[in-house]
């Protein structure tokens, strides 16, 4: 009986990572998610799928790196990982800032054309 | 010479008529000036208001802030090739009797930015002490930054040639930009010059800075002006964000 709990969180990790990635491909055949951002989703499930399937693996690099404690591990790489994709978003929206900024003006000054090309 | 005059309008209805008529009143021998409202998506009669005039509106489909309504003027005033492009406030603070003396400096050929100053003469408007408070502390900041003191960062009363609007025209800040603008100015070698005006208090609208946005104001226009410097500074003149 002893086995039966770890086996038990190993089956839901993996179902859960599965089934993330399944919704992420779902969300990409739609049209509704972008490739590019997808990358970062995807290589955040498999992670997932790795350490899921690899049980001892957390020990193994948490030992390496000489975190103590196991589990902080998983924190401080998940706070890293959101931070860096924040930055991301940041960046994307200023770029995208930008452009609307100037697709507005173009379409000011195009509808001035128009308009004074109605009155020749 | 083609002079545009660009006014940045947001629910302006109530003063957009007497700048309209002040502006189209002023003659200068061997110059053609052209009033250039943009309405940055006001909720009131602005738009119906300028066309019923036959001003010449650029009408934004999204409300860009005042950096970049202006720099749609002076995208404008690029692609039309005027030779100075002058900014002033829809809002009835600017003297536009004062054109005259604006552009003076730019057609004796002496500078390429002519910035209005209310407080090289210290009469007219003189803006509440925070707000002065607030200006003294960017004409120490540029004073550090570019070795240049000027007395009015903030005033939107300005006029540039057409070098100038070359520079603008790539690049321009979207909130707040008149002292980030000021940095741009002098770091693209730019002349700039500032002559005494008499600003009167506005007739309308309000503010694009009110007293709870005045710290966001302070600290957001701070960061703008030193990461513009730096960016001038470490990547060459070229600067697109």
């Amino acid at each position: 009986m002893e086995n039966v709990v770890p086996y038990k969180i190993q089956i839901i990790s993996i179902l859960g990572a599965l089934a993330f990635m399944f919704f992420i491909f779902r969300l990409i055949t739609k049209g509704k998610l972008r490739e590019e951002y997808a990358i970062v989703w995807i290589v955040c499930t498999l992670i997932l799928i790795v350490f899921s399937v690899w049980r001892s693996g957390l020990d193994v690099i948490a030992k390496l790196l000489g975190v103590y404690y196991a589990p902080a591990l998983v924190f401080l790489a998940a706070i890293f990982a959101i931070i860096i994709f924040l930055v991301h978003l940041s960046v994307v929206n200023s770029k995208q800032q930008r452009q609307i900024k100037d697709l507005t003006q173009d379409i000011a000054l195009l509808k001035d054309k128009l308009d004074s090309k109605k009155n020749d | 010479m083609k002079i545009a005059v660009i006014i940045p309008c947001y629910n302006e209805e109530e003063c957009v008529a007497d700048v309209f008529n002040e502006i189209s009143s002023i003659k200068i021998p061997n110059c053609y000036i052209e009033p250039v409202f943009i309405n940055d998506c006001s909720k009131d009669n602005t738009l119906a208001l300028l066309k019923s005039y036959n001003a010449k509106v650029l009408d934004l489909s999204v409300n860009l802030g005042i950096g970049g309504a202006v720099q749609t003027g002076f995208k404008y005033a690029l692609l039309h090739n005027f030779d100075i492009a002058i900014q002033l406030d829809g809002d009835g603070q600017h003297p536009s009797d004062q054109i005259v003396n604006l552009i003076a400096p730019i057609m004796d050929n002496e500078v390429d930015v002519v910035i209005g100053s209310r407080f090289i003469e210290k009469e007219g408007f003189q803006s509440s002490f925070a707000r002065r408070l607030g200006i003294n502390y960017f004409k120490f900041l540029n004073k550090f930054l570019v070795k240049k003191t000027i007395t009015d960062n903030t005033s939107g009363f300005r006029a540039i040639n057409n070098k100038a609007l070359k520079e603008v025209c790539n690049y321009y800040p979207d909130e707040y930009p008149e002292p980030e603008a000021v940095i741009l100015f002098s770091l693209n070698n730019l002349r700039i010059k500032e002559i005494p005006v008499v600003m009167r208090e506005r007739i309308g609208g309000q503010s694009s800075i009110s007293s709870f946005k005045s710290i966001y104001y302070m600290v957001k226009v701070s960061l703008a002006i030193i990461f513009i410097y730096l960016r001038l500074k470490l990547n060459g003149k070229r600067s697109t964000l």
